[in-house]
């Protein structure tokens, strides 16, 4: 199985840890894999402003670089879906849904692909998990975070009240309208807080660094971490 | 009110919204009683979503085939005694409402609440003209006692608490102040009553127009569209060309989903299939016009794209379900259909110059989708919208070179990654580039020591 790993670029530039623990899930279950260095950026920032000529030179790089991988996986839904869903829309080639069909996001690939619910890791504090908008509502993804968030060892799972409302971050949408964006934050936060959590993990870093850069300025003192940074805890 | 009432002021209107507490406060208090009750009463039917795809396929085979089921509606509601007329634009359908008064010298119009009469300014119209005209639909009155616009589709005064209300009230009708919501009723239905009686003409809107059988439907829960539709001499009905459906059984499907989406009711109260006029029977109006009107719906049709939007039936479920419109209410909007599909009615209707800011006022997040009752892609319709916009020049010129900077460095891993190392050398000598529109409530994260792919070449790899 030739498995590629895509790391969006904000996580290569911020958060490289959540890369680093991709990594080590998925070497756990003897997986080869290789990250292409010509990678960069999925396009969608450029995608959801509505510079979609811009988006669609990236797309067709993208597609270049991982056409001849069984599987890409990355630790992100939002790029995911950005490839799955709108790469079609923006590209006409007839076999670009070939290649975007292989793209899973992590949790996804290791509870549907490698049939694994459990990563054995071990995780000692209360965890409130937040659904990002591109995982629940673009790709569906809802149980298999929380199963393999339920397997880890020792962890408190807890569930955020109005569970499935945008954090407010939306790319360009929280600096277009940023008070906007920011009052949802708030609800966001106050209804994590509501949860007693000492952490907000998800399947997303841009939600977590929206949710996190709030909380911060507002000395609230629940951490943020990336699912793939509890489940690497092994 | 009217000058800030427009989609270009949206970014205005939203912030003096976030900072008016009660407002939010009653809103939000609408809005979580008639989502919890809406999850209520979905759940009891356990084949909502292949109600809401029978629902979307109605929708489409009828905007798909409009003009042939138009046809048949037509011929139908004219064979049955009503005079359809069509109106191409909001001037035009004003002008035939006020040719019909004049030929019988109306002074009263009794209204029942109806958003396309909203969108051509009718009521303001008709006033101006010299002919009395009274909502009936209680919010509607109470926006039009207030001077107000609604601020929602199916619930126009939602914005407003039962207190504003008895204020408003005995302010504008003389009567004592009470927030009894019953009491409140008692005075509205004591002063509409009268006006039902003398009105020369009734005026509404139309929730669907049965090709098949050439009907007029109505659903309503006051009784205030029956009375309207029934007790003047001359019924006037005012619909979008999107009306039609093309069956009677298709009702079937939408009752079912048409109130449970718009105001987490199982059944509306009423419902008014209108067929004809008087003739022999004892309770019709003595003539009935519907006036079918276009007012950039066409537009629409032309575009693959944005024809799916004139599946809505108006519910305003996208509306409630929104975390945006939570947050800013229907009235920063500035435009007749707020929210998202709002959004996407007022670029298509109002043409992007008017309507720019609003297709980017939306987190993306699919909620509206994820509600619709018929099933449109909302989100994905916006950020069509925001393309278009792009396409059109309506951003700005430092946006557009911002990206095209951005393309420059992402196109090549070789500049991506050298200006990811100038980012590094100025964090080290102390220059952190910082966006303020971001960083006045959120602190932005630094950039790492590494990167990932660097960790990856030294570390990882093997």
């Amino acid at each position: 199985m030739k498995v590629a790993l895509f790391i969006p670029c904000y996580i290569d530039q911020f958060f490289p840890d959540v890369g680093g623990a991709t990594v080590k899930i998925l070497k756990k279950f003897d997986l080869k894999i290789d990250y292409p260095l010509e990678q960069t950026c999925c396009g969608q920032p450029a995608f959801n402003s509505g510079y979609w000529s811009e988006a669609k030179v990236l797309a067709e790089k993208f597609l270049k670089i991982f056409r001849n991988y069984d599987y890409i996986v990355s630790p992100s839904a939002s790029c995911t879906s950005m490839v799955r869903v709108f790469y079609p829309e923006i590209l006409k080639d007839e076999n670009t849904k070939e290649i975007t069909a292989k793209f899973f996001e992590l949790t996804e690939f290791l509870t549907k692909i490698l049939r694994v619910e459990s990563t054995e890791a071990e995780f000692n504090h209360s965890v409130a998990y937040h659904d990002s908008c591109h995982a629940l509502r673009e790709l569906g993804i809802k149980d298999s975070p929380r199963v393999l968030l339920r397997n880890v060892k020792k962890i408190k799972l807890l569930e955020i009240e109005d569970g499935d409302r945008c954090c407010g971050f939306g790319g360009t949408f929280a600096v277009k309208f940023p008070e906007i964006s920011t009052e949802m934050a708030k609800s966001k936060v106050d209804n994590i807080i509501k949860t007693g959590a000492e952490f907000v993990t998800s399947t997303d870093s841009s939600c977590l660094m929206h949710i996190g850069g709030y909380m911060s300025k507002n000395g609230v003192k629940v951490k943020t971490i990336h699912i793939a940074q509890i489940l690497a805890n092994f | 009110m009217k000058e800030t009432y427009t989609p270009l002021r949206f970014k205005e209107n939203a912030l003096r919204f976030i900072q008016d507490e009660k407002r939010r406060a009653n809103l939000n208090r609408a809005i979580h009683h008639t989502l919890s009750k809406r999850i209520e009463v979905v759940s009891e039917l356990p084949d909502w979503e292949i109600l809401r795809q029978r629902a979307h396929d109605i929708r489409k085979e009828a905007i798909e085939n409009i003009w042939h089921y138009i046809e048949i509606f037509e011929k139908k509601a004219t064979e049955n005694g009503i005079k359809v007329i069509y109106a191409s634009d909001a001037i035009e359908a004003r002008n035939q409402v006020l040719e019909i008064a004049k030929r019988i010298n109306a002074k009263l119009c009794v209204k029942s609440k109806s958003m396309v009469s909203e969108e051509i300014g009718l009521r303001e119209f008709l006033e101006e003209n010299g002919i009395e005209t009274v909502e009936t639909d209680l919010g509607e009155f109470i926006v039009q006692l207030a001077g107000e616009k609604p601020s929602h589709i199916t619930a126009p005064a939602m914005h407003k608490s039962r207190d504003e209300i008895g204020k408003l009230f005995a302010e504008k009708l003389g009567v004592e102040f009470t927030s009894i919501p019953e009491e409140l009723t008692r005075i509205a239905r004591g002063f509409l009553r009268d006006k039902f009686l003398n009105a020369d003409i009734g005026i509404s809107g139309a929730n669907f127009l049965v090709a098949e059988t050439g009907s007029i439907v109505i659903v309503e829960n006051e009784g205030n569209a029956g009375l309207s539709t029934t007790l003047p001499k001359i019924h006037i009905a005012i619909a979008g060309i999107e009306k039609v459906i093309p069956r009677l059984s298709d009702l079937t499907v939408f009752f079912k989903v048409l109130g449970r989406s718009a105001t987490a009711q199982r059944f509306t109260s009423y419902v008014s299939l209108i067929n004809s006029p008087r003739g022999q029977k004892p309770d019709s109006p003595e003539e009935i016009y519907l006036i079918l009107l276009d007012n950039g719906r066409t537009h629409l049709l032309k575009s693959e794209k944005l024809k799916e939007a004139l599946y809505c039936i108006k519910c305003g479920a996208c509306m409630l379900a929104c975390p945006v419109y939570q947050t800013v209410g229907g009235h920063s909007y500035g435009w007749v259909y707020p929210g998202p599909i709002g959004s996407i009615l007022a670029s298509a209707q109002l043409g992007l110059e008017k309507a720019t800011p609003l297709p980017f006022a939306s987190s993306l997040c699919g909620k509206c989708h994820e509600i619709c009752p018929v099933k449109i892609e909302i989100h994905h319709i916006l950020v069509w919208l925001r393309h278009q916009a792009v396409e059109h020049k309506r951003t700005s010129r430092t946006e557009k070179l911002i990206f095209k900077l951005w393309l420059f460095a992402m196109k090549d891993a070789k500049i991506y990654k050298a200006g990811a190392k100038l980012l590094r050398f100025l964090k080290k000598i102390g220059i952190k580039p910082s966006l303020k529109a971001w960083s006045r409530t959120r602190e932005f994260p630094q950039i790492a020591e590494k990167s990932f792919r660097e960790i990856w070449e030294k570390e990882l790899k093997n």
